[in-house]
């Protein structure tokens, strides 16, 4: 068996060395955005504008009933921002990387990220970051917090943490799940469909998991966690968790997702023959 | 067969090559409209009262149903793209030499791309419409599906040259993109995508006839669902049809200016 190139090169320990790397990462892709500042603050107008219709949407539902299964109309609305906070650091941190590795396997580029004697992974999927994204985070934080408001929310310190790591965790489940889907560019020739087919999916996220039953409700909490990702850390805070094995399922399942992703790339990279020679 | 007959041909057999990635589409298209559908549900199971803003249960699922299939006949998906970089990278030069008129060429690109997306979605979309059948209103009636199959050709007409339009930005500026998901994020809401528009304050779908938007979707859903009858058929079928000739003539004098500017870049 070939050894997997890439991940035998990377140093064990060299946590500094990475994070050097990863601060190198921000500063080129800064300089990058800044070249196009009429485009960069489009783009944070386009995603204000498509945050401000998933609430209005909401508005509407609102205007004609008082609750959405168990969920009144500020806790929704909190949900809505909880779910485009963690969308938008997924754009931050790894959207252009997940699609561009597809573009790189079919260009051959990816030989020379191989080549560098760093974690084939972590340069693949945090080469860019997106700089716009984290400005309409901060607008997705204005709406949780005004929804907080409302729902005279008064969250303990364990409550805030677990809130936050919780984030991090459908996070992760995302990315995971996205890098997964971006390896089958290595086994077809366009995985550029399927990626934003899964992201098309981002938008059940924002929904209350409690709205759906049988079928539908199992797979997407089950097989394609994505009914998990925003209503367990919104739940934990608003204080609406049937159990805390909830989170605990959340915590599972996204190591289980992270698993497979690094599983599934080993197997692809190991299956992978160039494209220029 | 005509030249403009080759150019529907040429387009169908272009866009077969992508018939995997339409299934896919097609296929993931329909997780967030079924979401939507058990979304509704679950808020009509939740109310004493069976309408909801005007809408019984199954005229709201039946709404989005049509609406998906009002949109896999008539929305612009690659073609705005294309134009654009067409422009862009001076590839447009060709047709100015040649008698052939580049607007009726998109056009007939664009019909063939339905076409065979219709034929690729149709049998995953009926297969969920019949899952749906519970749900499923029919038509309000004979004469109405007639002004309904009417208008889906007008919206069509009218989703091109509204595309086109905002392609051809691309003579000034370098990056169209932008200015192409902003007014999409309009049509999205303006346009009863996102839900019927007559579940808004009336002030606000007054002023939001006043503009193309509700005639790029929501007009022939309304139609479909016998929520526009009389003279009002007639008179809504009218005010389409001003909107294509207008955004026709629009499309038209954008492209002459167009021109003035272009410098064909690389060749």
């Amino acid at each position: 068996m070939q050894p997997v190139p890439g991940a035998s090169l990377a140093p064990l320990g060299g946590l500094a060395r990475y994070l050097a790397i990863y601060g190198a990462f921000w500063r080129y892709s800064l300089v990058r955005e800044m070249g196009f500042k009429l485009n960069f603050i489009l783009w944070i107008l386009v995603e204000l504008l498509w945050f401000g219709l998933q609430l209005s949407f909401m508005a509407v539902i609102y205007s004609h009933t008082d609750h959405i299964a168990s969920w009144s109309r500020w806790q929704v609305v909190f949900l809505v921002g909880a779910n485009h906070f963690i969308q938008q650091l997924f754009t931050a941190l790894f959207l252009s990387n997940c699609l561009k590795l597809s573009e790189n396997i079919r260009s051959g580029g990816l030989d020379f990220l191989l080549l560098m004697p760093v974690n084939a992974r972590f340069l693949v999927s945090l080469r860019h970051v997106d700089f716009g994204a984290f400005f309409n985070a901060a607008s997705a934080v204005v709406v949780m917090v005004y929804a907080g408001m409302q729902l005279h929310l008064a969250p303990s310190v364990a409550q805030y943490a677990g809130f936050a790591l919780l984030l991090l965790v459908g996070l992760s489940v995302h990315y995971s799940v996205m890098y997964a889907l971006a390896c089958t560019g290595f086994w077809t020739v366009r995985a550029e469909g399927i990626l934003w087919g899964y992201y098309n999916l981002f938008q059940l996220a924002r929904l209350p998991a409690d709205a759906f039953q049988g079928l539908f409700r199992a797979v997407f909490t089950f097989v394609v966690p994505v009914l998990l990702v925003s209503n367990v850390p919104v739940k934990l805070i608003i204080d609406k968790l049937g159990s805390p094995l909830e989170m605990l399922w959340l915590v599972l399942i996204s190591a289980v997702m992270f698993t497979l992703s690094e599983w599934f790339w080993r197997a692809s990279i190991r299956h992978y023959a160039s494209a220029s020679s | 067969m005509g030249k403009y007959g080759y150019a529907i041909s040429l387009g169908i057999q272009s866009t077969l090559v992508y018939r995997v990635n339409f299934v896919v589409r097609a296929l993931f298209g329909l997780v967030p409209l079924l979401a939507l559908i058990l979304l509704w549900r679950a808020i009509h199971e939740g109310q004493a009262n069976p309408d909801i803003g005007g809408y019984s249960q199954s005229e709201v699922i039946t709404y989005y149903l049509i609406v998906n299939v009002v949109v896999a006949l008539t929305a612009v998906t690659e073609d705005d793209w294309q134009i654009a970089a067409d422009i862009r990278d001076g590839r447009i030069s060709q047709f100015l030499l040649k008698p052939i008129d580049y607007l009726r060429y998109r056009l007939c690109l664009f019909a063939a791309g339905r076409i065979v997306y219709t034929a690729a979605a149709v049998i995953p979309t009926a297969v969920f419409l019949w899952s749906q059948r519970e749900n499923l209103v029919a038509p309000a009636s004979g004469l109405h599906f007639g002004v309904f199959a009417a208008s889906v050709v007008l919206t069509g007409l009218l989703q091109f040259f509204v595309s086109f339009t905002m392609a051809l930005l691309a003579f000034w500026v370098l990056e169209v993109a932008t200015f192409i998901f902003i007014l999409f994020a309009f049509e999205y809401v303006a346009g009863g995508h996102l839900f019927p528009l007559d579940m808004l304050p009336s002030w606000l779908q007054a002023v939001l006839h006043l503009t193309p938007f509700p005639y790029m979707l929501y007009f022939p859903v309304s139609v479909y669902l016998g929520r526009v009858q009389g003279a009002l058929l007639w008179q809504g079928l009218l005010v389409q049809g001003c909107w294509v000739a207008a955004t026709y003539l629009l499309a038209r004098a954008v492209w002459s200016r167009g021109l003035r500017r272009y410098s064909a870049v690389g060749g």
